[in-house]
């Protein structure tokens, strides 16, 4: 009696589970695992949305690999924007968080200036930039040319433009600002009294008392801005059309990584190749390339011991 | 006067020479750091300024170096709003934010509940899969997805293919309200229990007014998340321009004007400003949502 009543009740159970669960079940198997399944498959086929897919073996990957132009300096940009654009952004937001912490009038709305720019639709953002360091009126070169700096071509220049890029970057740090805020304000009191009480300079108690708390969250940002890195599709592809002067609609034509592949990131060769040039199989290869590299770094936020997300409780 | 400022701390012993010390240091501290603060603050709020300016320029003046207008032209935003099309492009963008935003929280809300609150097996993997999801870049799906609903349905040229995975949960607002229902007590659950409130009961009368911190959060992530998307756009719309979106439409303004940065800046200035007034109602949902992204565990 009392077995039976105790397998109803765990019956019961799980049924609530999945009715409440339903929603991400039926969204995970119809937009996420069928999806990447079909990804997998069609990378190995010849598939242009016409003609039925035919079985090419590996020909889609050697071509993404060995022959199509754009895969390997999309790949070095990705790199470089790992290095160089999220360590200054982790570096710059954690300046940006201290400094609001020490901020002691109008916290507010330093606050408020500060986080505003975070909020500007990526779109808009980019076109403002892609005004403002424009090379003929630009106001940041005009400001430049007065003072007496040689004003560099932007987004117009191969070498400038992920310069650029990080600049708008930068400006929009405001997630990061937070998230640092709120962990430079978790950081105990006591630690830094009692680092003072013996006698620490600024530096040192940055050095031996706020990194050491704060390092979760730093590593948090680094491995976050990483796979952010890996989704960064429409600021440089913006960047790249309106400073090449493309208009939109006309867009099949458009050379992507405009000045010379400088602003290629791997997401834009998956539109490229399936969306301009209609090989849905090569286009399969970046995408899985792309599902690789973000689930590696993914894994690291997850690990469990000592991770970033815990997943249980 | 350095030497008395690099003096190590004398405050053990709170004699009036070294309290004046202190008190001056945190004076120059003080000044220090509202002046890194106020130049931090020109750096961000600059751009917002000269593109605001600019978007007030005659045509021809927006073909100089100039900075401030000489005549204010506000009729430019008039012209940008009779530009074809533009109204259209915010109508779709209010339906695909707005629609958007509440198919997401009412579908994400019940899977947060069960991955917080409920114990069952597969709940960590589950949790595992929707980080997963979260992090992914949206092109890794995009050719089936493509052709599933261009190729099978029939609705490219439309935003629903947008739209209606929506109503299936969307994994960013799934974690960031599941953290956040991990902070309120299992005693209000099971005491809404010991009451005879059933588990959906319990989530509609108690847990989702404890949540509404949360719950505001992921709305407005969400309705920027839409307002901001231009990879969907330009995937499932770009063909028909009656379905286009503000992110969309606005690089095409470009096009549209050439050399005039003047409209072209009207335009992102109309693009930014509903983000920007949404976020000043709502600041601090917000700012409590970016942090939630941030908590450990």
């Amino acid at each position: 009696m009392s077995t039976v009543t105790l397998a109803s009740k765990r019956r019961r159970s799980a049924l609530r589970t999945a009715a409440f669960m339903s929603p991400w079940l039926i969204g995970f198997t119809v937009f996420f695992a069928y999806p990447l399944l079909s990804t997998v498959y069609f990378s190995f086929m010849h598939y242009d949305g016409f003609k039925p897919p035919t079985w090419s073996g590996t020909k889609n990957w050697t071509y993404v690999f060995e022959h199509y132009p754009y895969f390997w300096p999309a790949l070095r940009n990705t790199l470089w924007l790992v290095v160089v654009m999220v360590s200054l952004r982790v570096v710059f937001g954690l300046g940006v968080g201290l400094l609001i912490t020490k901020i002691k009038t109008g916290t507010g709305v330093f606050r408020t200036l500060f986080y505003l720019p975070y909020l500007a639709p990526p779109v808009a953002a980019t076109m403002a930039f892609a005004f403002l360091l424009n090379p003929g009126t630009g106001p940041v070169n005009s400001v430049l040319e007065k003072v007496g700096i040689p004003a560099p071509g932007w987004f117009n220049d191969p070498t400038w433009s992920k310069p650029a890029l990080t600049l708008l970057a930068l400006w929009g740090i405001g997630d990061l600002m937070v998230i640092f805020m709120a962990a430079l304000l978790d950081v105990p009191q006591e630690q830094y009294e009692a680092a003072e009480l013996d006698g620490a300079s600024a530096w040192q108690r940055f050095r031996f008392v706020t990194l050491p708390n704060i390092s979760p969250i730093v590593m948090f940002a680094v491995v976050t801005g990483v796979i952010q890195t890996m989704q960064y599709y429409t600021q440089p592809l913006i960047a790249g059309k309106v400073a090449s002067g493309v208009i939109q609609g006309a867009g099949t034509q458009f050379e992507p990584g405009y000045p010379e592949k400088s602003t290629l990131t791997l997401p834009q060769l998956v539109y490229n190749l399936g969306f301009q040039r209609f090989d849905y199989g090569s286009a399969c290869v970046v995408a899985l390339v792309l599902f690789a590299l973000s689930m590696v770094f993914t894994a690291f936020l997850m690990r469990r011991r000592g991770g970033l997300i815990q997943a249980g409780d | 006067m350095t030497q008395v400022l690099d003096r190590p701390v004398e405050l053990k012993t709170p004699a009036s020479p070294a309290e004046r010390t202190a008190r001056r240091k945190a004076a120059l501290e003080w000044v220090a750091v509202h002046s890194l603060g106020l130049a931090a603050a020109l750096f961000f709020t600059l751009p917002f300024v000269f593109v605001f300016l600019t978007s007030l320029m005659s045509d021809t003046q927006a073909l100089s170096r100039d900075l401030i207008p000489h005549t204010w032209e506000w009729g430019n935003y008039q012209r940008v709003f009779d530009t074809p099309g533009f109204l259209t492009w915010w109508r779709n963008t209010l339906i695909y934010a707005g629609l958007g935003t509440v198919l997401t929280v009412v579908s994400s809300i019940p899977v947060a509940y069960a991955l917080a609150k409920f114990r069952f097996r597969g709940r960590n993997l589950s949790l595992m899969l929707v980080i997963s999801m979260m992090m992914l870049p949206p092109q890794v799906v995009i050719i089936p997805m493509y052709l599933f609903w261009a190729k099978q349905l029939g609705l490219s040229g439309t935003l629903w293919p947008l739209i209606i995975p929506m109503a299936f949960g969307d994994a960013f607002s799934i974690f960031l309200l599941r953290q956040f229902l991990m902070t309120i007590p299992n005693e209000y659950v099971d005491a809404a229990k010991v009451d005879g409130c059933g588990d959906f009961r319990t989530l509609i009368r108690v847990v989702i007014p404890m949540a509404k911190p949360g719950i505001a959060a992921v709305a407005l992530f969400q309705f920027f998340y839409a307002w901001n998307d231009y990879f969907g756009p330009q995937i499932y719309a770009s063909e028909n321009q009656n379905a286009w979106t503000l992110s969309y439409g606005l690089e095409s303004f470009k096009g549209m004007h050439h050399t005039d940065w003047n409209l072209t800046m009207a335009a992102t200035v109309l693009v930014m400003a509903p983000v920007i007034l949404v976020f000043f109602f709502a600041q601090k949902a917000f700012v409590e949502g970016v942090t939630l992204t941030g908590v450990k565990g």
